[in-house]
């Protein structure tokens, strides 16, 4: 009985740990790409283009000699003058004169036994890489797209739509949840129906009407709708206001509190998590929209967000991808940033727009 | 969230409104005043312009015509040629652009459903330790801008420098071989499944989903399972996934609407232009490029009008498939 238990501990324990392994090899393949944008955005142009280079940022080898830069090939130990002919080692040596039939070296690791020469050609040997990440590629990429700019209008366009976001759903959601007449779920499904309507729908005669109205160039396309309300974060909202209970509602307009009182004072108390999902998916959701900032703002230079300029950068930069790495890695930290603090508010929000009825 | 477009709806109506008390009369008025953002909104940028592009779809008006043009009626003269448009239908070697949509739905569909859904069971695994860190780090690529993610994804997949390909060449594949991927047209290494590993890495949304229904699954029914003897493919099929059926509703229904306007990906990869060969040019991007790079307003709409009607059709069709496979916890059957 005994050795039984012990059994199924140990195949409890394999299983553990080979379902926690299999994850963390799925995991390590799927963010693997971030990986690389780091390690690309560090590397010189050279070291990109050359084919068979490590994958990690470096430059090949170099010792300084005499007042040179040397460069450090890979030579066989036993080429060289003065070795044992069985040795199989590879050293890493410092060419001081290049010949065809035979290179005089120096040893980095050991200066003081002075120049020798292999009968190697330096043409043959492979070089040594040392870790040299290029940190100024980021200072690079930073002035060369502006980026201060863009951050302030990506900026500027989150916290404008946000407003209009949490304003508009917040009450709309509260005239969905708090009160009951007819027709009112009538009007919450064309709310969520809305859904499927495709984007060129609306979109034709809309941005047909806002040039006319001069409004093609500036922000008011993209913030003004978000007044208006949207059908997912109304849902996410209502979802969470029909959870709160009733009582504290009545009970404050026994006292006299008219809707508008309620909202602010009861509601809105209580559903601290709610709106910070909404705010995070909001913010989110402004800082990687490209459709809208794309047809309203392409005209406009000054006021491109990050999502617009970054394909025209890619355009003029792409001979050097460490660039487009760069920019690309700083367009996406302050998004990833806003999850690692947030990272449960997201969690919620999705979890009721997708299972709650 | 869909369920309630199941459910017949009254109609708002003044009758209605003469019908209630005083009392509910109020109700009403409150209501609707805090509604008014929404439905001023719902007219003025949902209702008002799906008309607009209807009445749009029989004229013939380009976007730098004057609002106050007259009119220049043509009748269906739009949708006749949207039924011909061999850049719409053509199945040959330049594929029209609804058979490039629905040639890329049906390999991304399927694999957007099943890839996390496949990872959300993982991380569902009652031997899995540390599920709440997992959890993020495979939510996390989805809240990456998508047009730095592209970029990002492009030195990825570079023939030459990307690690794909290195990995690849590292397993043994001939130089001459490895796949081209964005400039592609192979089913298994071109452009369709460059777009596919892209749209993939932000899976995480539909993961989420997926997961937040396998933890609603009361383990009483696993439970009961066991007794009753039934191996793991016998009780994902009986009990997982009747009982998550309603989330894979939700991101098959969402999964659809976004696969027939599919088109900024291809847009910022290949600028637009449906390389290679016409392969990426889908119909959104047409009808994008009709609009905006042609500026003809009476085609674009009537090809939106179009893309409207068939999305409509797709999303009955799959509603009214529900009642046989979309199983609602506490519902009477």
């Amino acid at each position: 009985m005994n050795k039984l238990m012990k059994n199924k501990k140990l195949f409890k324990g394999v299983n553990v740990l080979f379902v926690t392994v299999l994850t963390t090899a799925i995991l390590a393949i799927y963010l693997a790409p971030f990986l690389f944008m780091v390690f690309t955005s560090l590397k010189t142009p050279t070291q990109i283009a050359q084919l068979g280079s490590p994958i990690w940022p470096a430059k090949p080898a170099a010792y300084s000699y005499k007042g040179a830069d040397l460069e450090v090939y890979k030579v066989p130990a036993a080429t060289c003058a003065g070795s044992n002919p069985n040795d199989k080692s590879i050293k890493n040596l410092a060419a001081v004169k290049k010949g065809r039939q035979e290179t005089t070296f120096v040893d980095p690791a050991n200066a003081a036994a002075g120049e020798f020469t292999c009968k190697v050609s330096w043409r043959a040997l492979d070089r040594p890489w040392s870790w040299a990440p290029q940190w100024a590629n980021y200072s690079e990429a930073w002035k060369a797209i502006d980026f201060p700019n863009l951050m302030g209008n990506t900026t500027y366009y989150a916290i404008m739509s946000e407003i209009g976001v949490l304003l508009s759903c917040t009450l709309v959601a509260f005239g969905f949840s708090r009160f009951r007449f007819p027709g009112r779920d009538f009007l919450f499904t064309i709310l969520i129906a809305t859904i499927f309507l495709p984007a060129f729908v609306t979109l034709i005669p809309t941005y047909y009407v806002f040039q006319k109205l001069g409004w093609v160039g500036t922000w008011l396309p993209l913030i003004v709708p978000t007044f208006f309300a949207n059908a997912y974060d109304v849902f996410l909202l209502r979802q969470f206001f029909m959870t709160l209970p009733r009582e504290l509602d009545e009970a404050a307009m026994i006292d006299g509190a008219g809707p508008l009182r309620v909202l602010w004072s009861i509601i809105i108390p209580q559903s601290y998590p709610v709106l910070m999902a909404v705010t995070v998916f909001h913010i989110v959701f402004a800082w990687n929209d490209y459709f809208g900032p794309l047809i309203y703002l392409s005209t406009n230079r000054q006021a491109w967000p990050i999502s617009v300029a970054l394909p025209t950068f890619n355009g003029l930069y792409n001979t050097e991808p460490q660039l487009i790495q760069a920019a690309s890695l700083m367009a996406m930290l302050l998004p990833l940033i806003l999850f690692v603090i947030a990272q449960r508010f997201f969690v919620q929000g999705i979890v009721i727009t997708g299972v709650d009825k | 969230m869909f369920e309630y477009l199941n459910k017949r709806q009254k109609l708002p109506s003044i009758t209605s409104y003469r019908s209630l008390s005083p009392i509910a009369r109020r109700e009403m008025r409150n209501g609707l005043i805090f509604l008014t953002p929404w439905i001023v909104g719902f007219l003025a940028f949902t209702l008002l312009p799906t008309l607009a592009t209807l009445l749009f779809s029989f004229l013939d008006r380009k976007v730098t015509d004057s609002i106050l043009a007259t009119p220049h009626f043509v009748g269906i003269a739009n949708f006749k040629q949207l039924v011909t448009d061999p850049q719409i239908w053509s199945t040959g070697a330049t594929p029209g652009s609804l058979w490039v949509t629905v040639r890329f739905a049906l390999i991304a569909l399927p694999i957007g459903i099943f890839f996390p859904l496949g990872i959300a069971l993982l991380m569902n695994n009652p031997n899995l330790k540390g599920q709440n860190f997992f959890r993020s780090l495979f939510y996390m690529p989805y809240i990456v801008p998508f047009v730095a993610a592209i970029y990002l994804w492009l030195g990825m997949l570079n023939p030459a420098s990307g690690w794909i390909n290195r990995v690849l060449a590292w397993l043994g594949v001939a130089n001459a071989n490895l796949p081209l991927w964005t400039n592609g047209t192979s089913l298994l290494t071109g452009v369709y499944p460059a777009y596919v590993i892209i749209g993939i890495w932000g899976l995480g949304n539909a993961m989420l989903i997926f997961l937040s229904g396998l933890q609603g699954v009361p383990t009483e029914l696993y439970d009961a399972a066991k007794v009753d003897g039934a191996n793991s493919w016998q009780t994902f099929w009986n009990i997982t996934f009747p009982m998550i059926s309603p989330v894979v509703f939700y991101n098959l229904v969402l999964g659809l609407v976004g696969i027939f306007q599919y088109f900024q990906l291809p847009l910022v990869i290949n600028q637009g232009n449906g390389l290679p060969g016409g392969w990426t040019m889908f119909y959104n991007l047409y009808l994008y490029r009709t609009f905006f790079t042609y500026q003809n307003m009476g085609y674009g709409s009537s090809m939106a009008w179009f893309l409207f009607l068939v999305i409509l059709l797709v999303t009955i069709v799959l509603f009214s498939t529900a009642k046989y496979w979309v199983y609602y916890a506490g519902e009477s059957r």
